[in-house]
């Protein structure tokens, strides 16, 4: 289990964003713990993949500090942040890879900007990494517009994970997946994070994710997170916009199978 | 504790090879690594038995993890045994992981004769040359029957949409044609004026700012305007639409995307190539008159008077009569390539340097297929 004491990864304090009259987030605080899987819940349009792209410094925000692995993003120099920016991994939600290069030149493009090795090293480890994700050295040359959904978002992974990252940001990595595909990325990712010591933050709207892979939840509501906790804690949560999502029609149906379990 | 320096020490005992590793076997370190345990592994064929002790290493993560499965799966098919000792249990799930991949060879992609290649690319630039031809006659052929189609019914012609394209291609470009053809005009006018002076006959300088302008100029350089501002963005445009399956989406909803994207982007290039002609003409003559009288000393009433002798409205219609079939031209070399777009954002790229290429290349060939004809005709 994780230490509680541990000094959080990624710390956010009293963050605002928002774009022209509109506040998006409104002072929001959430401490994402070494190793665990973070899930973040949240209406669409809600601000989930907003409070991602401003923790990893894609989007400016108003106030607030945000410290990753004990860094803060403001106060840290060009250096600091490169360095930083090595040590995590983010996995966009239509995968971004880049539609030039093919499946291997994507995952070798980080470990070729900032690793010294050599033509055959670099090889094996994009087989290597693509090997983890489930991917054949077959699709290796293939180019991203060739690949099916499912096939794009292992391929992100596998370059989101090129550089041994200690966290790993997921946006939505599960949305447009047949339920088979998700389980099977579901597994995967739980895999990942225990074999590679990884601390993943994910956003998502898959319920079977919460409930499988994440050790926490944190539910965003009205620009702020309103509970965080294990999937218990959730249930328990008194938030309307959280009673809805997770006792709803379809929140319902697997809180009952996890009721039964508990019990 | 090991340091950084001694990621990997051999030690020879009696036909044993014992190996220490320590330090951080992680990313930052590969390269580093990599000729360390390369070394090795030659040393490595002397010996009967590899231990590895991994107790100092500090860090481990898969890059480290791969080059000691690497380096004991060489080992293990020479013939030798390896043992790694004194691992967390950890790092073993990691290697352990790692033993299931890169179980085929690495095949390296097969790179051709550079002599083949490069005959082999003239073939197909030459074989690519006619089928452009074919391509640009297929969309020109498929712009006719659409627009057959749409006589018949008029009603389904995208009157919005081409209103829409005729504010961004005509009414927006009349700004920057304007500047562009006074400067040609002026730079005309002045060149004239300097050689002519030599021999007395500044006034004939207004002969060819005049016919110049009106036969060919205006019209050569509105085309290549055109083709670079509004050809571009119709082939980007298009080519996103393709990457995006938004022309799949349009065809399944039983439209043809020529009639509802293709046939009224060229319809107004056509109408709007003429416009921009006869304004860009007036401006050039104007640019010329300006410079005449500032830099010739010209009076504005003898610019005038020596201009309606020079010009006739046949060199007028010359001109006019060539800025429709350019707009076609361009429309239909710009839709052409947006459709052949693939997924890729370099195929993007691709298709839109090619259309603005191709149509300045096709505009230029035009404009002497037409100087031929209306030499032939007399006019």
């Amino acid at each position: 289990m994780t230490n509680v004491k541990e000094k959080p990864v990624i710390l956010v304090r009293d963050l605002e964003v928002g774009f022209g009259d509109q506040v998006v987030l409104d002072h929001l605080s959430l401490d994402v713990r070494p190793g665990e899987i973070l899930g973040v819940v949240g209406a669409s349009g809600g601000g989930k993949s907003v409070l991602l792209r401003t923790i990893i410094g894609l989007l400016p925000k108003r106030q607030g500090t945000i410290e990753v692995l004990g860094v803060d993003l403001d106060k840290a120099s060009e250096e600091e942040r490169r360095a930083l920016e090595r040590r995590w991994g983010v996995l966009f939600q239509q995968g971004a890879l880049f539609s030039s290069l093919t499946v291997r030149q994507n995952v070798q493009f980080p470990m070729r900007e900032n690793l010294d090795i050599s033509q055959r090293l670099l090889d094996e480890m994009a087989l290597a990494k693509l090997e983890m994700v489930g991917l054949t050295p077959i699709d290796a040359d293939k180019f991203p517009a060739e690949l099916s959904g499912g096939m794009t978002k292992r391929a992100a992974l596998a370059r989101a994970l090129a550089l041994d990252p200690e966290i790993v940001f997921l946006d939505e990595p599960t949305s447009g997946l047949d339920p088979i595909a998700a389980g099977d990325f579901d597994a995967l990712i739980k895999t990942l994070q225990r074999t590679l010591g990884l601390t993943v933050f994910m956003v998502t709207h898959d319920l079977e994710s919460l409930y499988t892979v994440c050790d926490r939840v944190a539910a965003l509501a009205d620009g702020r997170i309103v509970c965080v906790g294990p999937m218990e804690a959730m249930l328990e949560c008194t938030h309307p916009w959280v009673q809805t999502y997770f006792r709803g029609k379809r929140g319902g149906m697997l809180t009952s199978r996890i009721g039964q379990l508990v019990n | 504790m090991a340091s950084n320096g001694s990621l990997l020490t051999a030690k020879f005992e009696d036909g044993r090879l014992e190996l220490a590793a320590g330090g951080s076997w992680t990313a930052a370190n590969a390269g580093e690594l990599e000729t360390l345990v390369d070394s090795v592994a030659q040393d490595a064929a002397r010996a009967k038995a590899v231990s590895i002790d991994m107790r100092d290493v500090r860090a481990f993560d898969t890059f480290g993890a791969w080059l000691l499965e690497r380096l004991t799966r060489q080992w293990r098919s020479a013939g030798g045994s390896a043992s790694v000792v004194g691992m967390p249990e950890h790092d073993q799930t990691l290697l352990k992981e790692m033993s299931g991949v890169n179980l085929e060879p690495v095949t390296p992609p097969v790179r051709g004769n550079a002599l083949i290649a490069a005959l082999a690319a003239l073939g197909q630039g030459a074989t690519g040359f006619e089928r452009d031809l074919m391509t640009f006659a297929n969309m020109l052929g498929a712009i006719g029957v659409a627009g057959v189609r749409v006589l018949t019914r008029p009603r389904d012609f995208r009157f919005t949409s081409a209103v829409n394209q005729l504010d961004r291609v005509c009414w927006q470009a009349v700004p920057i044609i304007l500047l562009i053809t006074l400067l040609i005009g002026a730079i005309i006018a002045q060149q004239g004026i300097f050689h002519f002076r030599k021999f007395g006959a500044e006034l004939y300088a207004v002969d060819l700012v005049g016919i110049l302008i009106l036969r060919e100029v205006g019209v050569l350089i509105v085309a290549i305007m055109v083709a670079g501002r509004s050809g571009s963005s119709y082939t980007a445009e298009l080519g996103s639409m393709m990457m995006r399956e938004e022309v799949d989406a349009l065809r399944t909803m039983g439209f043809d995307p020529v009639e509802v994207l293709i046939l009224p982007r060229v319809l107004v290039l056509i109408v709007a190539l003429p416009v921009l002609t006869f304004l860009g003409s007036m401006a050039a003559l104007y640019g010329g008159g300006l410079v005449a009288w500032l830099y010739g000393g010209m009076s504005p009433e003898i610019y005038v008077s020596r201009l309606e002798e020079a010009i006739s409205l046949t060199h007028f219609k010359v001109g006019m009569i060539k800025a429709p079939f350019m707009g076609l031209v361009i429309g239909v070399v710009a839709c052409a390539e947006g459709l052949l777009v693939k997924g890729s954002a370099e195929s993007l790229g691709l298709q839109t340097t090619a259309s603005v290429v191709k149509s300045i290349f096709l505009v230029i060939v035009l404009d002497g297929l037409f100087a031929i004809f209306f030499a032939s005709i007399g006019m």
